[in-house]
């Protein structure tokens, strides 16, 4: 056995009641070099800085610019594209298409998803429509819908309509079902039933699901909606952004497909980190409410 | 059972439950929860439902609320049978998420005198800014539910309920998941709000202890399936006599009760009353 261990008897003491002052530390102000090194957005351009630079070194290195145009040729011509006009009329003759179609997908996910919630026979025909055609690819329909509504925007709007309605309901569904038991009870003492609590409780409860579901159903509505204008476009007059790459790639201005393509990608991106990422810091972050 | 002498100005139950059996589960297995519990609150009762797990208490809660129908017997408010959900019958839970996370407050105070009692904004405004003031959260009106502690939310909880001034207010273990310094002190707030207001008050809690400080009558069930076993006084006990020699002896009485130990178990400590259950 070791030796017992007492420790020192010492006094007590007791100090005077502390006011609630600042207890967090002034922050200490860092190099600003370093700070604007460590910023996500600057790491990001830089980034893609070097991944364009690499691009026009291999572009130059090849030497063909019908295969392959480089980062500044692409720049050009999509400056140009915009200068002129023509880019700037097709991007919009794309979100028209693609608003409608986004705006009626989302309207019919909510709507089968709170009729899903509500009652049995709802449950089912969500569950089974979802699993059968959540895997076929929108795209795929477009013959069809071509067939039954001929070449114009009609059709456009029929694919992207399928392309939002299954991903959304989906993820709304998900995120209904995983509201908590005590906040629907809570719901419910109050009285609400039926599409009221819907509202006031199962919506706003499931917005983070909700809201990743949007963002899904953005990017396959704006890939679907391109792919389908690559097949037609022109009866629309002008066409869209789909139809601008295509016609350019027949001349063989390869510029602009390229300038067509970084159009696609870039309002893919501010789609996202602008409105999406706007959205949810307004709600679920600020509710703290992701997970 | 007490003889009950019958005279007109006899106060009538408010809420009354009669031979109330609750199950859970399918065709195939159902689950007892509570077999054959009857009791009677009357107006400014704080009543509270104790018992180990398993006894049904918070199943009877539920049934009060009207999310559970009994299987047989009945729940009453005011004579008439309870059926559904309504907000005479204001809930408030253990857990913390029965605050809407996307309101404030101020908002959440709110939400049901809108909702359910259909009061203009101002109106709705003003009650819920005095409850919130009542339970001393006034600094913190336009705070979002993840930005208060735990005792916060469950204050705010407990202004939700009482600014509706429903006829009943039921409370399922709200203070359990506190630590126990903050439950100590929500207790005494309870108390002391009743003291004031004077509301009616269906408490469940599995804690001798805040059984005999919280409620002025107690229930005890048996578990598995629950059944009634006494029905006892507790007006009588205040915090300040936490330590006191009868107090002891409740708590002593509630575990032996409880747990069927012989009475006056030889137990030279006096720790029986201690269980947690």
């Amino acid at each position: 056995m070791s030796r017992p261990v007492t420790p020192p008897v010492r006094a007590e003491f007791v100090l005077p009641p502390s006011s609630p002052s600042a207890a967090r530390a002034p922050a200490g102000a860092s190099l600003p070099a370093r700070r604007v090194l460590e910023l996500p957005a600057v790491r990001k351009v830089a980034l893609l800085a070097v991944l364009a630079a690499l691009w026009e070194a291999v572009a130059r290195w090849q030497g063909n610019d019908l295969l392959l145009p480089g980062f500044l040729q692409t720049a050009t011509a999509f400056a140009q594209g915009i200068a002129s006009g023509e880019l700037l009329q097709r991007v919009a003759a794309s979100l028209a298409v693609l608003a409608q179609g986004y705006a009626v997908g989302v309207a019919a996910a909510l709507l089968l998803t709170a009729i899903a919630v509500l009652t049995r026979p709802g449950r089912e025909l969500l569950e089974t429509c979802t699993a059968m055609f959540n895997p076929l690819p929108a795209i795929a329909l477009l013959p069809l819908a071509m067939l039954w509504l001929g070449l114009g925007n009609a059709s456009l709007v029929f694919v992207i309509v399928h392309a939002v309605l299954w991903p959304l309901a989906l993820s709304t569904y998900s995120g209904f079902r995983a509201v908590p038991e005590t906040l629907r009870m809570a719901g419910r003492n109050y009285g609400l039933t039926g599409l009221g609590f819907v509202a006031s409780i199962l919506l706003p409860a499931a917005l983070p699901a909700i809201l990743s579901g949007l963002k899904i159903a953005w990017a396959f509505a704006w890939r679907t909606l391109i792919a389908a204008e690559l097949v037609f476009g022109a009866a629309s007059g002008k066409g869209g952004l789909g139809w601008y790459i295509f016609q350019n790639r027949n001349e063989l201005y390869t510029d602009k497909v390229f300038a067509g393509l970084a159009a696609v990608i870039l309002i893919g991106f501010a789609v996202d980190h602008a409105i999406f990422a706007t959205l949810e810091k307004a709600t679920v972050r600020r509710w703290n409410m992701q997970h | 059972m007490i003889p009950r002498l019958v005279r007109a100005a006899e106060p009538q139950p408010l809420l009354r439950a009669e031979n109330v059996t609750l199950e859970y589960g399918g065709r195939a297995s159902t689950v007892r929860a509570t077999e054959d519990v009857s009791f009677d609150v009357y107006e400014g009762d704080r009543f509270v439902l104790l018992g180990a797990s398993g006894c049904g208490k918070s199943s009877l809660l539920r049934a009060a609320g009207g999310f559970l129908a009994p299987a047989s017997g009945r729940f009453t408010l005011d004579g008439a049978t309870i059926g559904k959900p309504g907000p005479d019958r204001l809930m408030v839970f253990q857990e913390f998420d029965q605050l809407p996370p996307w309101k404030t407050v101020l908002q959440n105070v709110m939400f049901p005198l809108l909702k359910a009692r259909g009061l203009p904004r101002k109106e709705a405004t003003e009650r819920a800014r005095h409850w919130i003031a009542r339970i001393g959260l006034e600094r913190f009106e336009d705070a979002f539910p993840h930005q208060l502690s735990g005792g916060m939310k469950q204050r705010v909880a407990i202004a939700r309920a009482l600014a509706m001034q429903s006829r009943v207010l039921l409370m399922d273990e709200p203070f359990a998941a506190l630590d126990a310094l903050t439950r100590r002190r929500m207790q005494e707030e309870l108390v002391s709000l009743w003291q004031e207001e004077c509301f009616t008050l269906l408490f469940v809690t599995h804690s001798i202890e805040e059984a005999l400080l919280v409620g002025s009558r107690i229930l005890l069930l048996s578990p598995h399936p629950g059944r009634v076993r006494a029905e006892l006084n507790s007006h009588q006990y205040g915090f300040a006599g936490i330590g006191s020699t009868e107090f002891r002896a409740a708590e002593r009485r509630i575990a032996e009760l409880l747990f069927d130990l012989p009475p006056e178990a030889q137990d030279s400590t006096g720790r029986a009353g201690r269980i947690a259950l």
